[in-house]
């Protein structure tokens, strides 16, 4: 067995900002393990630009903002061990990998930070029906053949899921050739960024149709046609709504979900709302020792904030093995009106840091403000033009207001009147 | 010109190949498809059904009793899974009672085992998932299930090894007899040979009638859809819990698979189509609807997939095995217990066929190639083992079923392997998962390219026209773009 | 002349209404802030955008990932593909490469965001 104080499962934009810090803070005996035969993780297949403004002050696309983490690892001498697939992970922090140049291998771990990312939905998933063809996608693996590989998936497309990454690919397919029919969304609005509605529909003539989905799906050997039809309030299909649309590709941008199968076998404590564990302001999850960051935890829109979360979960791993832990009574954070999975759900009494909580609004909301209560004490506020379920918020919280509060802290949203 | 051509390569075309490969005598199995097993052999219950269903006296009954029997030491010299978990038909009402004693009594004429009545308070205990409302149930331990398609694909490689050979893209359109010769026209040309054996599945009334000179034999395309679930921590049942069965055919069950999968479903409706194998929306509904008589907990919130199989209902009721005309055989109308009795429908036509034919035994039967143990199964010890034998078994492709490279490309080097990403996946099991191929699709094209010597362009999903890419970034951008 | 368009500064995407004459911006109502109405003059103006994409690479199973190094005209977009397609890149490629320079008579470099090696 291998003796290691810490190991990070995943070396892309959580993994590597986990090890930097965990690094800077004087670990040495670490390892980052990567399936890939590079790190970067899903950054590698981003080429479109969008990310690093609020880190870096410029807007870089996917791959420079991976590679600057990967140069700064590659200085410090941060050992990362590629195509490297992680099997399970233990309560008791025994991590199994296996590569084929190492073989099996069983890591006694001090500390673990899960940092594996996200899965799409996939059509199964959803549950819809029609032919099982050829020609059917998410969009994350039409853009891995697209970005990586230099293949087309398709010549006509409609996209089912105006979230960023369909937006993306929607714009992506126009540019290197093909034709894309429409975007289909099931909600009465788009989830994605108005930047990416403008710039990859509008500009591209692309149609959207809310409040809509695929219901139908042709195609014996590959797909020849979907029907997609109106949904009322309910997201029921409309009966007598139906269109009709000749494509030989959809690509599904129906939801991304934490990939948290070696969280499970850790009997690490899940969130029902954000599929990702439940963890303490230190990222600590319910099995000491065991941390978790970036869209594993929960899923992120900026990958700005992955990185600034990572480094946090870096920092107090490396505490942890340095000054052990430290136990102390908790408070219990829950999503009150308007607020959905609100990270971190545990927050320690005494802590000297300041909390960001994060969460995602229930629905739109235009000049609100997000309360942060324990009882009738309000701990914080802020008020904000509008916020959307596609943009993750956050809310700080300095210790000082924590200061004396003893029961549940409630996050809510609350619209001036 | 072979001694022997077998149309369709099914679990009856396969089976039935397999047993007469123990002969001295060269056999052909052709299907239209791209490979073997792609027809309802793929897409049914995976019930090793124990043969209280089927109506004593019949062909169906004996066969599926004989079968049942075979499936243990079958799948244990295939290397394929297996699994007698029992089974449960459960009543919900004093009139169904009537049924289950009925087919209680239909089981032991049929000469299946250890069967017996339960009352509701035995049924919860043994399955607490259970609705509470259930009266009684037939209790069927000698009820098994299996992998349908890897049982296939085993048959397959066994027959291959003992000289059988295989031709995929040949659709039937019409045969002949002539002077001790059987002129056999395919959509790739036409194939010739002594002795002809119908395992046609849908298509099998159609070449019964050809082949007997009378249009006696209809086939009614029988398609029923399913949901499967991903594998839960806990299995809801253990055993494969079926309702009370009706005309249509055994009604809809909520089942473990060999792999720890729930399975839901089948619907059961007539088609025209024989080919249209997709799900409808109310079907769908259906099969929801309907497991939550015996599951009222039922979801499928984690459905991985849903599919649909086409059983071929002959209208009279019955398997039809034998002798059809001079040196033509069949087994025909294979519908539900078709896979159960497979083992046995093999064994009977070889009887029939090597004593009218006249045939004579191999001094030297070659056994099934060995089917290592999936990776996703061994032991730490045994995968430190077999990396070192063979690193790739170091690289995880898919990651959801846990399949590594290794398996992949063993599964294309096969003696019957994998030409499509479907074929690896039903071989392998990678794509089978949560995500659905989302991550391992990408490698496994690639890894299909290079075994095959092939262009990524023409991989396919399931055959020909079914192809995963369109073309390469150059040639996309170099045109306007597509239907503009 | 009046034209309708979403600003992208921020989530509130306001609904803008440009009034135009003689290809000029008059007027612009319906934004909330002043970065609001910078964005409304140069979109109705002259619109831009950042043009980011994949091509082949001789010699690499992978393709090089391409920006423009600023902001284009966006009427130029689908000149400026048509310009990559015709490219023939070989290895190695490094990160800031210059691929194609002053695209479409832009000023503009295109530049590699990824590099790739033998």
């Amino acid at each position: 067995m291998i003796q290691k104080d810490l190991v990070i499962v995943g070396g892309g934009p959580a993994g590597l900002a986990a090890a930097i810090s965990a690094w800077e803070d004087g670990i040495r005996n670490m390892i980052v393990l990567e399936r890939e035969a590079q790190p970067g993780g899903i950054l590698r297949q981003c080429i479109h630009n969008g990310f690093g403004l609020h880190r870096f002050g410029e807007e870089l696309t996917g791959p420079e903002y991976a590679q600057r983490d990967i140069a700064k690892a590659r200085e410090l001498g941060i050992p990362i061990a590629c195509d490297t697939t992680v099997l399970s992970v233990t309560e008791d922090k025994h991590v199994t990998c296996v590569s084929t140049t190492e073989g099996l291998q069983v890591i006694e771990a001090k500390a673990v930070i899960l940092a594996m990312g996200c899965r799409e939905r996939p059509r199964g998933a959803l549950g819809t029906p029609g032919t099982r063809c050829a020609g059917i996608y998410t969009a994350g693996t039409a853009q891995k053949f697209v970005n990586l590989e230099g293949f087309m998936p398709g010549k006509r497309v409609v996209i089912l899921g105006s979230g960023d990454i369909g937006l993306i690919m929607a714009r992506r397919m126009t540019l290197q050739g093909a034709k894309v029919l429409a975007c289909v969304e099931l909600m009465p609005f788009s989830s994605g960024l108005n930047r990416n509605i403008v710039q990859c529909l509008h500009d591209y003539d692309i149609p959207l149709y809310l409040s809509h989905t695929v219901t139908g799906i042709e195609g014996r050997d590959r797909l020849t046609g979907v029907t997609v039809s109106e949904v009322g309030p309910d997201r029921r299909p409309i009966p007598g709504t139906e269109m009709h649309f000749d494509c030989d590709t959809l690509l599904l941008s129906v939801g991304l979900i934490p990939e948290n199968e070696l969280s499970r076998g850790a009997h690490v404590e899940l969130s029902p709302v954000t599929s990702g564990a439940v963890v303490t302001d230190q990222l600590e999850t319910s099995v000491p020792g065991i941390y978790a960051c970036g869209n594993v935890l929960h899923v992120h829109d900026l990958v700005d904030f992955v990185s600034e979360e990572s480094f946090k979960a870096g920092h107090a791993a490396a505490e942890m093995i340095q000054h052990g832990r430290e136990t102390s009574d908790t408070i219990r954070v829950v999503d009150g009106e308007g607020v959905r999975g609100t990270v971190p759900q545990i927050i320690r009494k005494g802590t000297k840091e300041e909390i960001r909580l994060m969460f995602r609004p229930a629905a739109v909301y235009k000049n609100a403000s997000v309360v942060v209560s324990c009882g009738d004490k309000e701990i914080a506020r802020k008020r904000a033009m509008i916020f959307t379920p596609g943009e993750m918020a956050v809310i700080p919280v300095t210790p000082d207001k924590l200061e004396g509060v003893d029961g549940e802290i409630t996050v809510k949203m609350e619209v001036r009147k | 010109m072979n001694d022997i051509l077998i149309i369709g390569s099914g679990v009856i075309g396969l089976s039935t190949a397999r047993a007469l490969s123990q002969y001295k005598a060269s056999i052909r199995v052709i299907d239209a498809a791209y490979d073997v097993s792609e027809g309802c052999s793929k897409a049914n219950s995976a019930i090793v059904h124990a043969g209280y269903d089927a109506e004593p006296g019949t062909l169906k009954a004996r066969l599926n009793v004989r079968g049942s029997q075979m499936y243990p030491e079958l799948c244990r010299e295939l290397g394929v899974p297996y699994r007698k978990n029992g089974a449960l038909i459960i009543a919900f009402s004093e009139d169904d009672r009537g049924t289950i004693e009925k087919l209680y009594q239909q089981g032991i004429t049929n000469g299946v085992k250890e069967l017996r009545i339960i009352e509701r308070e035995e049924i919860l205990q043994l399955e607490p998932q259970t609705n509470p409302e259930v009266v009684c149930a037939l209790l069927v331990p000698t009820s098994a299930i299996t992998s349908p398609y890897e049982v296939c694909y085993a048959m397959a490689d066994h027959a291959a090894v003992n000289g059988v050979t295989f031709g995929f893209g040949e659709c039937v359109e019409s045969m002949s007899y002539e002077d001790g010769v059987w002129h056999v026209k395919t959509s790739a040309g036409e194939e010739t040979a002594r002795v002809v054996i119908n395992c046609a599945g849908a298509d099998s009334a159609k070449f019964h009638n050809q082949m007997s000179g009378k249009e006696e034999a209809k086939i009614v395309n029988r398609r029923g859809q399913y949901y499967i679930l991903d594998h839960p921590d806990v299995l809801p049942f253990d055993h494969t819990m079926f309702q009370c069965p009706t005309k249509m055919g055994k009604g809809i069950l909520v089942a473990p698979t060999v792999h720890g999968n729930v399975l839901l479903g089948p619907t059961a409706e007539d088609v025209d189509d024989p080919k249209d194998v997709s799900t409808t929306a109310e079907g769908l509904a259906q099969v929801v609807k309907a497991c939550k008589l015996t599951w009222p907990n039922v979801s499928v919130r984690t459905a991985v997939t849903n599919f649909s199989g086409m059983r071929a209902h002959e209208v009279r009721g019955d398997f039809m095995v034998g002798k059809v005309c001079e040196h033509g055989y069949e087994a025909a109308g294979m519908e539900s217990p078709g896979l159960s009795a497979a083992p046995a429908v093999g064994e009977m036509l070889e009887e029939i066929i090597a004593r009218e034919e006249h045939l004579e035994k191999k001094e030297c039967w070659l056994p099934a190639p060995e089917r290592p143990k999936p990776f996703n199964e061994m032991t730490d010890d045994e995968r430190v083992e077999a990396i070192r034998k063979d690193p790739l078994y170091g690289k995880i492709i898919c990651r959801c079923e846990v399949v590594t490279e290794a398996e992949i490309r063993a599964a294309i080097r096969r003696p019957v392997g994998a030409k499509s990403v479907d074929g690896v996946k039903r071989r392998t099991r990678a794509g089978m998962g949560r995500c659905q191929g989302g991550f391992c699709s990408p490698r496994v094209v690639e890894i299909l390219a290079e075994e095959l010597h092939l262009p990524m362009t023409s991989i396919c999903k399931g055959g020909p026209g079914s192809e995963l890419l369109v073309g390469t970034i150059q040639e996309s951008m170099g045109k306007e773009a597509a239907g503009v | 002349m009046e034209k309708v368009i979403t600003c992208i500064n921020c989530p509130m995407g306001c609904r803008m209404t440009v009034e135009m004459e003689n290809g000029e911006v008059v007027k612009v109502t319906g934004n909330t802030c002043k970065r609001g109405e910078t964005y409304a003059h140069q979109e109705c103006t002259v619109p831009m955008r950042m043009v980011t994409a994949v091509v082949p690479v001789e010699g690499s199973f992978m393709p090089v990932s391409v920006k423009t190094r600023t902001p284009i005209p966006k009427a130029k977009i689908a000149e400026c593909m048509k310009e990559l397609s015709k490219l023939h890149l070989t290895l190695p490629l490094h990160e800031k490469d210059v691929v194609l320079a002053n695209v479409c008579g832009t000023g503009v470099d295109v530049i590699a965001t990824r590099t790739l090696t033998k």
